[in-house]
């Protein structure tokens, strides 16, 4: 019953009332917190309690805002009183600050007409016109003929033209919005047969809308359109509409406000620019460096593989109309790359990607680094990542950078990026059409220099619980899985049956440790498993027969806080000296460093390129991390 | 659902709408009782609550409602 559309791509507002207690607190109010606030899945209530909170403080417009502030008139035949703050607030969900008028009740044509009328003294510089499906077909009627029928058609375009011109002459962008196609129909499935049809003429005058509109340099907010998207029944309640005259309903309000803003957004050119893509998982199903060429899900034979065919086809429709795409992913470049080149189901090739980041630098310096190449504003990007820990950090680091929540299922993922509207466009230019290409010859492909972030305070933040026991028999598949699967980061690749695993598990001069991670956004499951075993001929020493770590977890501080853990593993052993051993394979060039970034001293180094590392834990010191030890 | 559940959840819902946590649903609150419950925050309350418990409302009920009594019992004979 509840066909409610939501903001179903912003990410939910949690402890919403505290926070915004918080906001209307502190003083001075920072109109930057606002539009933080702005940024959350919020429903009409939620959207009128900020609205009445930043009002408070900012009715009229701050200094430094990202473009110069609006001045809106609404014009209409309903009520549109209750769909004022969710303007507003989706207005400042993009930073803008809309001041606007609204005609009294039934008066939009008298006000617009006379020249001392409170709408001329506000001075609009924006004017929507909304027209209700009632107030248009005022006076047809399903006896008429079709000659009448036409002629009440034409006086209605007629009508509409000449309120398009008076709002234009006031020195106005013009707005208007297409009437929800909200009358019942009459006889069915061919209503325009019946020519003096209330519904038949609303369909009509909504098609006949789009060519009028593009004529008089009048903009749409395309209420049908979004209507048949979302349901008629989400946008229109006809109880309400006799209670209170409102032809949207107050629940379909935030999405309302965001159709507007949008426009408003598109006019000031703050529409989004450039889509930055991850690949694994977002792109194609599995992760390219561990699964491979063979392994990774994409394109024809199965559901999930066409699915994420469809999330780069509608990317590469993006960029034929002229959003510039670039790819941020945690990856080798080599290995990112090789789907791109060689993989036949691919949509997207390289040559559709103006930027290509593939390294294990954190995403917001990455994107940081996007957009400096790109020559683009940060608050022009949009970045799409199936993992919850980059779209968070991201929006942490980079609150102007759009992140969408991101559905576990790709098919819902073309829904969501058209949903969010972050590439609104009132119109199109050659140059759109050829940005793609244009980008491609200006940019060098070099890869991206290494740059730091302030990562600390986002990694205290993210209150991460490393979490670790023995191997056990609970466990025992999924510690298997994973030293078989592993590709990226594993110092050694030995692969071990689940026999194997067992015989570590009983050795009472081995240890096996599988490690979980927590944070505060949930739990990452078993990311980390390291073995260590005796040396044969030298009681005092232990070595690392197996390390390794899932990829998702990079850049977080869990190989210091492990290590910390095989140390003391090493030591109720009885060693002094912990051996790290480096195997290197075509997948694991990551971790060749590994052993010295963690204060092991060079041992050995075979002609293949095999290294052997030192430990002395006697005076070794952990380096700190931000993650919370704690034995399962 | 029992009908002090229906109360708590309509609670819930006037201090989210109210954005105040001294208010209470009660048999006989009724607009006039509440600063700022104007004919906009009741659409507002009776939209929040037809969500909240998956029911629609009638014109002839929504004529009849005088207080958060006579709200509670036309869901409750909706839930049940």
């Amino acid at each position: 019953m509840s066909a409610t559309p939501t903001l179903h791509w912003l990410p939910e507002a949690k402890e919403w009332r505290p926070t915004l207690a918080a906001f209307r607190n502190a003083s001075p109010k920072s109109w930057d917190d606002a539009v933080r606030l702005a940024g959350h899945n919020l429903d009409f209530i939620k959207t009128g309690a900020l609205d009445q909170a930043v009002q408070a403080a900012f009715a009229e417009p701050p200094s430094g805002l990202v473009a110069p502030p609006v001045r809106l008139a609404m014009l209409g035949s309903a009520t549109m009183t209750h769909l004022q703050p969710a303007l507003r607030v989706a207005a400042l969900r993009r930073g803008l600050h809309v001041t606007i008028y609204e005609n009294d009740y039934g008066q939009y044509l008298q006000e617009l007409h006379d020249s001392s009328s409170a709408l001329h003294r506000f001075k609009p510089d924006t004017i929507l016109i909304a027209l209700d499906a009632w107030h248009l077909t005022a006076g047809i009627d399903a006896s008429m003929t079709q000659a009448e029928a036409d002629a009440a058609f034409d006086s209605v375009r007629e009508r509409i033209l000449a309120i398009w011109k008076l709002a234009r002459s006031m020195g106005a962008r013009v707005l208007h919005q297409t009437p929800l196609p909200a009358i019942p129909d009459l006889i069915g499935g061919n209503e325009q047969r019946l020519p003096g049809s209330r519904a038949a003429f609303i369909m009509r005058l909504n098609a006949a809308l789009r060519p009028m509109a593009d004529d008089a340099g009048v903009s749409l907010i395309s209420l049908d359109a979004r209507a048949a998207t979302d349901g008629l029944h989400g946008w229109h309640d006809a109880a309400l509409w006799h209670r209170a005259k409102q032809e949207v309903s107050p629940a379909a309000a935030p999405i309302y406000g965001e159709l507007v803003a949008r426009a408003l957004a598109a006019a000031l050119g703050r529409s989004a620019k450039c889509l930055v893509l991850d690949l694994d998982n977002t792109l194609w199903g599995g992760v390219i460096g561990d699964d491979g060429m063979d392994g990774i899900i994409l394109g024809q034979g199965s559901a999930l593989g066409e699915a994420f065919a469809s999330v780069q086809d509608y990317a590469r429709e993006q960029s034929r109309r002229g959003i510039i795409l670039a790819v941020c992913s945690k990856n080798d470049a080599t290995n990112a790359l090789e789907p791109f080149e060689k993989h036949p189901e691919m949509v997207l090739r390289r040559t559709d990607i103006a930027c290509f980041v593939a390294n294990w630098n954190d995403k917001a310096s990455n994107i940081r680094d996007i957009a400096k190449q790109l020559n683009i504003g940060l608050d022009s990007l949009v970045f799409l990542d199936d993992n919850p820990f980059e779209r968070n950090l991201v929006r942490a680091e980079l609150p102007m950078v759009a992140v969408p929540e991101v559905p576990d299922d790709p098919a819902l993922v073309p829904r969501v990026l058209a949903d969010a509207g972050y590439f609104e466009a009132l119109s199109i230019t050659p140059e759109d059409l050829e940005r793609g290409r244009l980008y491609q010859s200006n940019l060098a492909r070099e890869t991206l220099r290494a740059s730091v972030t302030d990562m600390d305070s986002y990694l205290r933040d993210l209150q991460m619980k490393l979490v670790w026991s023995r191997f056990d028999t609970t466990g025992l598949a999924r510690t298997t899985q994973l030293i078989n699967k592993t590709n990226q980061f594993n110092l050694t690749t030995r692969r071990y049956s689940e026999d194997e695993v067992a015989a570590v598990m009983n050795d009472p001069a081995a240890f096996g440790l599988q490690l979980r991670l927590l944070d505060r956004f949930g739990d990452n499951g078993i990311i980390g498993i390291v073995i260590g075993r005796p040396v044969a001929d030298d009681a005092t020493s232990v070595i690392i027969d197996t390390w390794l770590m899932s990829c998702r977890v990079l850049g977080r501080g869990v190989e210091a806080a492990t290590l910390a853990l095989v140390v003391s593993a090493a030591q109720k052993l009885g060693a002094s000296r912990l051996i790290g051993e480096y195997l290197p394979t075509k997948k694991n060039g990551m971790v060749r460093e590994h052993f010295p970034k963690l204060g092991f001293a060079a041992l050995s180094e075979e002609p293949n390129g095999a290294t052997r590392w030192v430990l002395d834990l006697k005076n070794c010191v952990s380096p700190s991390s931000f993650i919370e030890i704690v034995e399962a | 659902m029992t009908e002090p559940e229906v109360y708590a959840k309509i609670t819930a819902i006037l201090r989210e709408v109210f954005d105040r946590d001294d208010i209470e649903a009660t048999p006989t609150l009724a607009a006039d009782q509440v600063e700022g419950w104007d004919s906009f925050k009741q659409v507002e309350i009776l939209i929040a609550v037809q969500e909240e418990f998956s029911v629609k409302f009638s014109s002839r009920e929504l004529d009849s409602l005088k207080n958060v009594g006579d709200l509670v019992n036309i869901v409750v004979s909706k839930v049940h």
